[in-house]
């Protein structure tokens, strides 16, 4: 534990990216092969499930520290991490600790199923017993994410440096679904044959939004175009009679979506297809807005199925008859995939093909991408057509050309501290638009990103300064400040207060020279729907 | 009810039985002032009193101005109030005010600390009625370790970059906490420059005690004497062009906001040293049970919370804005103000 605790310290104390990845090389030489798997699990997101609630955490590290609960929650308001504030306000210790990381994470496990009043003394017992920043890290196994900027392609560049295995070959090994509690570093890594996982995923290949001008990627005969569609970006496998399907963040979604299985029998085994998932109505897309109210939920009613039901829109085939075909040109593959998509064994399956343009000039590339909100898509993707498939994001061969976004002038009134390099901060913003008779400013959007740190730094002592009412970390302000707000798409909702959801709302620039009155009003935003 | 002792109004608190403010943020006929820091040291008072220790620290940053300086404890009276500083172990010249008038004694704290950093007079408890306190630090997250232990891991890790051939920038603010840093530096392991801003403020201070030599860095210091050797530059010197003259160098930052682990990434600073010249959660509760006064007024830091604790604690406690500050500007930004005059 002290080797992992000294590893994530290292991590968070660098911006460099050769640092941390020569830390993470040197761990992954150095640690106990349970350690290392664990690590790999814990970097790319599969820690074990929560063992504790987190509001018995607050109680217990209130205790310990003795301090009243209250107290606590205001001070983690502040601190912004819970995990983070357990360790600062627990009193210290520094004994002599050599647990290994692998066991403690077999603590967790086992410490699951146990009462509370177990739960608690095994907590406690190690609050007091563990140093500072080992407190910090145990707490943080139990919690949640580290947050200290190591992404898969990072880790998988360590491990590279430390196996000498190429990193595409890790990083398909380290797709899909394992576990750490029961595979070897031997299996995960180092073994040769990993065909007996029918589950695994292939790593997706992510484009780079262009840079400059469209024209620069050349000769224009040479790109397939085709719309970017604004869903999930999903891999649906069918193998050995089973189907799974991937969300993008490795995440196995095949429970969620149960209209989907239908596919199973429709595609022969042996099939992987890269796509996006949509909802779709008889062939007409949904707004990511109607996704999300599928996402994040694991059962689905009858109501919601027929509301709001998902497919598949297949822009790519990576593996046929068994074979991976990521090699292969774009076009080919494409060949592949258009030709199986054309005669299904069954009719009216929730699977379409994403629709691949070829243009004479650039000029009608951005024609057609001036049509992507009527056709509900982000933009466009352009895409080599004698482009192998790669593995992560990769400049070059695949791009994408957003179209640009919708914006609005909004006036800030609510703040509320952010987390991680922000802690302490208010840097998460609550933005609101004038109603009709200009009386009142109305919640549209939140916003947590745009700015420059110091501007950051100087709303956020505006803010202090300009404090209306404290509801716990939030704080309303004085109306006051008016700024440009970007997003991506916009939808009727009936989830939000103001009946319209923007798609990732930022901040795109602190309009000072604008008095609060000319903010723009609902109306003009209700007036960019696309009906 | 009377009129109190001290009164919080527009420019500072005030005294009216004597007529006299004390850290005035607005100008005033009469101030006295409890040390050298901007915001509670301001330009533009007709007459200020201070510690003697902290005059030439005044004279330095306000230049001519009217300056009556007295001993830690010499009881001077006003209009019948009886006035005297008392040391407040914040910083050189630092200093707690007692106010006592017909039996009521109040004390205002400035800043402080209650460890002893074998730099400045070590802070003592003043006995009083009303005790007048910040709270920068006035959460249970912070709890500082013992100086000694954090000098130990300053030096280590100057050691360290030296045996790598990368030289130290170690920031901390030009008043303060670049004297306490100066002050236990072990010069056995390299040379200690310093900017230009924090050289100028040493220079002042060795009047006052003895601190390691230390070379003013000049548009004619060498890049290659200053490899492997110890920086020490204020916060406002980071990302500046100045600094590209100690490449390759390792960044640290010594401050009580190091204690969060997003304060050390959002100043993207290699290493964070939680060091600071205000008490920590348990100092100010040490502190103010040692005053044995009932009533709190707190001034700056996290007055709200605090003043909650205290009075579930059983004070009478309260809080009273001011433009000290705590919270709202952390020590870079005032820092950079210090530099900017």
């Amino acid at each position: 534990m002290k080797r992992f605790a000294q590893l994530i310290k290292t991590l968070d104390s660098t911006n460099k990216t050769n640092e941390k990845v020569a830390a993470l090389a040197q761990y992954f030489r150095e640690a106990p092969d349970a350690d290392k798997v664990w690590t790999i699990a814990i970097l790319s997101h599969r820690r074990p499930s929560r063992p504790v609630k987190t509001t018995w955490l607050r109680e217990w590290a209130a205790d310990l520290a003795n301090i009243p609960m209250w107290l606590f929650e205001e001070t983690y308001h502040i601190v912004g991490d819970l995990a983070e504030t357990i360790a600062l306000v627990v009193p210290a210790s520094e004994q002599e600790n050599e647990k290994s990381l692998s066991a403690y994470l077999a603590d967790m496990i086992a410490l699951k199923p146990k009462k509370e009043a177990e739960k608690k003394a095994y907590i406690q017992q190690h609050w007091n017993r563990l140093g500072y920043y080992e407190r910090f890290v145990f707490t943080k196994l139990i919690t949640g994410g580290f947050r200290i900027g190591v992404s898969q392609k990072l880790m998988t560049r360590a491990l590279h440096q430390a196996t000498d295995i190429p990193e595409d070959e890790l990083a398909y090994k380290l797709m899909g679904d394992w576990n750490p509690s029961t595979i070897s570093f031997e299996e995960l890594v180092l073994a040769e044959d990993t065909s007996h996982l029918i589950s695994k995923p292939y790593p997706f290949y992510l484009a780079y939004a262009i840079e400059g001008e469209v024209r620069a990627l050349g000769d224009v005969t040479e790109w397939s175009v085709e719309h970017k569609w604004d869903g999930i970006r999903a891999q649906l496998i069918v193998r050995e009679g089973e189907i799974f399907i991937w969300s993008r963040g490795e995440e196995l979604v095949t429970d969620k979506y149960p209209e989907l299985h239908v596919l199973r029998e429709a595609l022969p085994n042996g099939t992987v297809l890269d796509g996006e998932l949509l909802v779709m109505r008889e062939g007409a897309i949904g707004t990511f807005n109607d996704l999300q109210t599928r996402i994040g939920r694991k059962t689905v009613s009858k109501k919601m199925l027929q509301e709001y039901p998902v497919a598949i829109m297949a822009y790519d085939i990576l593996e046929w008859e068994g074979k991976d075909l990521r090699k292969q040109a774009f076009q080919q593959r494409r060949n592949v995939l258009e030709a199986l998509l054309a005669k299904l064994p069954i009719k009216d399956v929730p699977l379409y093909l994403s629709e691949t343009y070829s243009f004479e000039s650039w000029e009608a590339v951005a024609e057609e991408r001036e049509r992507s909100r009527e056709k509900h898509s982000e933009g466009l993707m352009l895409k080599h057509k004698q482009s192998p498939y790669q593995v992560g994001r990769k400049k070059g061969d695949w791009w994408k050309w957003k179209v640009d976004p919708l914006t609005i002038d909004a006036v800030l009134t609510y703040a509320m501290r952010g987390h991680g390099r922000r802690t302490n901060l208010f840097t998460d913003y609550t933005f609101g638009l004038w109603n009709e008779e200009k009386t009142e400013l109305v919640t549209f959007a939140k916003a947590y990103s745009g700015l420059t740190d110091q501007e950051f730094r100087e709303v956020d002592a505006w803010i202090k300064k300009n404090t209306l009412e404290r509801f716990g970390p939030v704080r309303s302000v004085t109306p006051h400040w008016v700024f440009e707000i970007a997003f991506e798409g916009i939808a009727h909702s009936k989830r939000h207060k103001s009946g319209v959801a923007t798609r990732f709302p930022r901040i795109l620039r602190w309009r000072k020279d604008k008095k609060l009155e000319e903010a723009n009003s609902l109306e003009d935003l209700k007036g960019m729907i696309v009906e | 009810m009377n009129t109190p002792l001290l009164a919080f109004n527009d420019k500072g608190i005030y005294c009216a039985a004597a007529d006299v403010y004390l850290d005035p943020w607005k100008p005033v006929s009469k101030a006295i002032i409890s040390h050298g820091h901007a915001d509670h040291s301001r330009w533009g008072h007709q007459q200020y009193i201070t510690q003697e220790d902290n005059v030439p620290i005044m004279k330095h940053r306000l230049g001519d101005i009217s300056v009556t300086g007295k001993k830690y404890g010499e009881t001077f009276t006003i209009n019948n109030v009886q006035f005297s500083f008392h040391p407040a172990g914040h910083i050189l010249g630092s200093s707690q005010i007692r106010v006592a008038h017909k039996g009521e004694v109040w004390v205002f704290t400035g800043d402080y600390k209650t460890e002893n950093d074998l730099l400045t007079v070590p802070y003592e408890p003043v006995k009083c009625h009303t005790f007048i306190t910040e709270c920068t630090f006035g959460l249970p997250a912070f709890k500082w370790r013992p100086q000694a232990e954090v000098f130990e891991e300053i030096n280590g890790w100057w050691a360290q970059n030296q045996s790598e051939g990368r030289t130290s920038v170690l920031f901390g603010y030009s008043l303060g906490k670049a004297q306490r840093l100066l002050k236990h530096l072990d010069p056995s392991i390299g040379k200690i420059y310093t900017h230009a801003a924090i050289e100028n403020m040493t220079e002042v201070c060795r009047s006052l005690t003895d601190f390691p030599e230390t070379i003013r860095i000049t548009r004619d210091t060498k890049k290659e004497e200053l490899l492997g050797n110890m920086v020490l530059a204020p916060p406002s010197a980071h990302g500046s062009p100045w600094i590209r003259k100690m490449v390759p160098y390792v960044t640290g930052s010594a401050s009580g906001w190091m204690a969060f682990r997003g304060a050390r990434r959002r100043r993207a600073i290699d290493k964070g040293f939680v060091l600071s010249d205000h008490c920590d959660w348990d100092g100010l509760l040490a502190a103010i049970e040692a005053t044995e006064a009932t009533k709190i007024i707190t001034t700056h830091g996290y007055t709200d919370i605090f003043s909650k604790y205290l009075r579930e604690l059983g004070y009478d406690a309260r809080t009273e804005a001011t433009q000290y500050e705590g919270e709202n500007v952390s020590e870079d930004a005032k820092e950079g103000k210090e530099v900017s005059e």
